[in-house]
């Protein structure tokens, strides 16, 4: 091959090359790309509502969009209340799952819990909701012997176990990051197993578990389907404690019910697309919140290092 | 009341911990259980290869199964090329800067984003917005995006656990940072790329919420031909038949339950093995 052949050779490979590096460094932007094309056509659909619709009807307490009554309030709180509660029962769960897997469970056990956890993560919200509906609502309403199953408590329940595959693999992820010299040092001072995992791993790992809880608050605001085949979707406002008890209607099952019935264009849909413009806006906070915990992680650690 | 010994505590605090986990998988093995026992009476060669009829109290699921397939496949197509490009960019290309930062704090927001938004997303964009219409397309589109991240955060991780003296010898040998890339780098990562590309796709096997307005028909008893072609899908078909149609027979809702989570669970298996299967096959 002449000189002149291999010149030829190697300036087409490196024109291959400038193109498949170009093409690299637009998927690597891509999710910036998306993200703010999400919010501008969330934005687009959904900012003609409060051209609409006056301000004071949308903090009103009543939603019922066929006579044009689009108070948001219900929705709001009802999504909230879920999201809450869920939270509050999966963190402690996943915690002590987590706890168990890392620290106390024989490898063998370890080796057979942790696929049933991403099992878990792999069963698609509608087969909980369709066994949340046949099942464990009847036998809420039983239980408790109230006219429905289909409540606030019942999503709660259901959602905060969703919630757990991420709980559990981010409290595991925070637990391994604790220094074994921590644990060795608690051992070497004649405490037990459990008094270094409840007085030196935890507090160690506290803004792991943090974070643990905010992506799982933000799996559990965002559930739709199970949230919608399982709480009864009553439009109303939650304020005592018998209202967890009773039906209530989310944000997300709001949209989800709703926006194949209306009118492309119509007050309706634009406020379904409000709906998920707050939703959006809540997920974007939470998880920049958690973000911003991980980043603070990484910069501690390279203190302590250097 | 006495103060409890440091040893009777502990084992108090293990008994509950160990009892939460109890709580946490036992249901994992109810709910699968239940289903297979209400559900397998109901599996036939018919169940699996009949359309629909009846309002689909009789008949098989096969516009639903081939269209989950099809959105499957789509969803790869969108979600593959452009999510191991970017684990490329974020563990080959990529300096600590704020670019850099930048896209990890879009894909944690994207992995954020409820699935239901996806789904109002694709309908502004693809469904009207480009005309595309309720359509395979766009809802291979929407699903897609939804997917990217997990593809992009397993794939980086697969990536960046190719010991760092592979591509300093590829590249002392003289091959260029694409030649190290394509043929040292990748071939190392891909038990692991594939792992994490499995596991994204069950999920949008599954998902529901983002093909609500950008694909699924409630029935459709034909199979789509092209892909600006409406279609129905197993996870919305369980949806309907469980909430929508009164008077469904038991054993179908549970019969498609259960033919969804084999189509999924199969999924996360093929990705344990995978995994498993090259873990010990590797030497560094």
């Amino acid at each position: 091959m002449t000189n002149e052949h291999e010149g030829q050779q190697k300036r087409s490979l490196s024109w291959v090359e400038f193109l498949i590096e170009r093409a690299i460094q637009v998927s690597g932007i891509s999710a910036i790309i998306l993200v703010v094309l999400i919010f501008l056509f969330l934005i687009k659909e959904g900012t003609p509502t409060f051209l609409e619709i006056p301000l004071s009807s949308l903090f009103a307490a009543r939603w019922y969009p066929i006579e044009e009554y689009y108070g948001l309030l219900p929705l709001i709180l009802g999504s909230l209340i879920i999201t809450i509660g869920a939270a509050v029962v999966s963190l402690p769960l996943g915690l002590a799952t987590a706890i168990f897997i890392a620290e106390i469970a024989p490898e063998w056990v370890r080796d057979i819990l942790k696929p049933f956890v991403e099992v878990l993560a792999g069963i698609p919200s509608v087969v909980i909701g369709f066994i949340g509906m046949l099942v464990f609502a009847p036998l809420i309403r039983v239980a408790l012997d109230i006219p429905t199953g289909l409540t606030a408590f019942t999503g709660v329940l259901l959602l905060a176990w969703m919630a757990l595959p991420t709980v559990v693999s981010v409290a595991e992820d925070v637990l391994d990051a604790v220094p074994k010299t921590y644990r060795d040092a608690g051992l070497a001072l004649g405490m037990t197993r459990w008094q270094v995992i409840w007085r030196i791993v935890l507090p160690a790992g506290r803004s792991g578990v943090l974070m643990a809880l905010m992506l799982g608050v933000g799996r559990a605001i965002g559930e739709t389907m199970t949230v919608m085949m399982v709480t009864g979707n009553a439009a109303r406002i939650p304020l005592g404690l018998r209202d967890f008890f009773m039906p209530v209607r989310t944000m997300t099952a709001t949209i989800a019910a709703e926006m194949g019935e209306v009118a492309q264009g119509s007050p309706h849909y634009h406020v379904l697309f409000a709906v998920g413009l707050t939703l959006f806006v809540i997920t974007f906070a939470v998880n920049m919140a958690a973000a911003s915990v991980v980043f603070r992680q990484v910069k501690r650690a390279e203190r302590m290092l250097s | 009341m006495p103060k409890l010994s440091r040893q009777n505590s502990q084992r108090i605090a293990f008994a509950l911990i160990t009892l939460a986990a109890v709580v946490v998988v036992a249901p994992i093995f109810f709910i699968v259980g239940y289903i297979i026992y209400e559900g397998a009476s109901a599996i036939s060669w018919e169940f699996l290869t009949a359309y629909p009829y009846n309002g689909m109290k009789a008949g098989g699921l096969l516009p639903a199964i081939v269209g989950t397939l099809w959105l499957t496949l789509g969803t790869a197509v969108v979600a593959v090329p452009i999510g191991i490009g970017a684990a490329i960019y974020l563990s080959e290309y990529a300096k600590d800067n704020a670019l850099t930062r930048a896209i990890r704090v879009a894909i944690i927001n994207l992995a954020g984003i409820p699935s239901v938004v996806f789904g109002l997303f694709g309908l502004g964009l693809f469904v009207i917005f480009l005309n595309f219409g309720t359509s395979i397309l766009a809802g291979s589109l929407t699903l897609g995006i939804m997917t990217l991240p997990v593809i992009i955060s397993t794939a980086e991780e697969a990536l960046r656990a190719v010991p760092q003296s592979f591509r300093l010898v590829s590249v002392s040998l003289g091959g260029t940072r694409w030649q190290t890339i394509r043929r040292v780098v990748l071939p190392q990562a891909l038990p692991g790329i594939i792992t994490g590309v499995i596991l994204g796709l069950e999920r949008a096997a599954g998902e529901t919420a983002p093909i609500l307005f950008t694909v699924a028909a409630f029935f459709l008893p034909r199979l789509p031909t092209s892909m600006f072609d409406q279609t129905m899908a197993l996870p919305y078909h369980l949806f309907v038949i469980s909430t929508q149609v009164p008077g469904m027979p038991v054993h179908i809702q549970y019969g498609t339950a259960l033919v969804l989570l084999i189509f999924v669970l199969s999924m996360n298996l093929m990705a344990t093995l995978i995994r498993n299967h090259y873990r010990k096959q590797r030497f560094w």
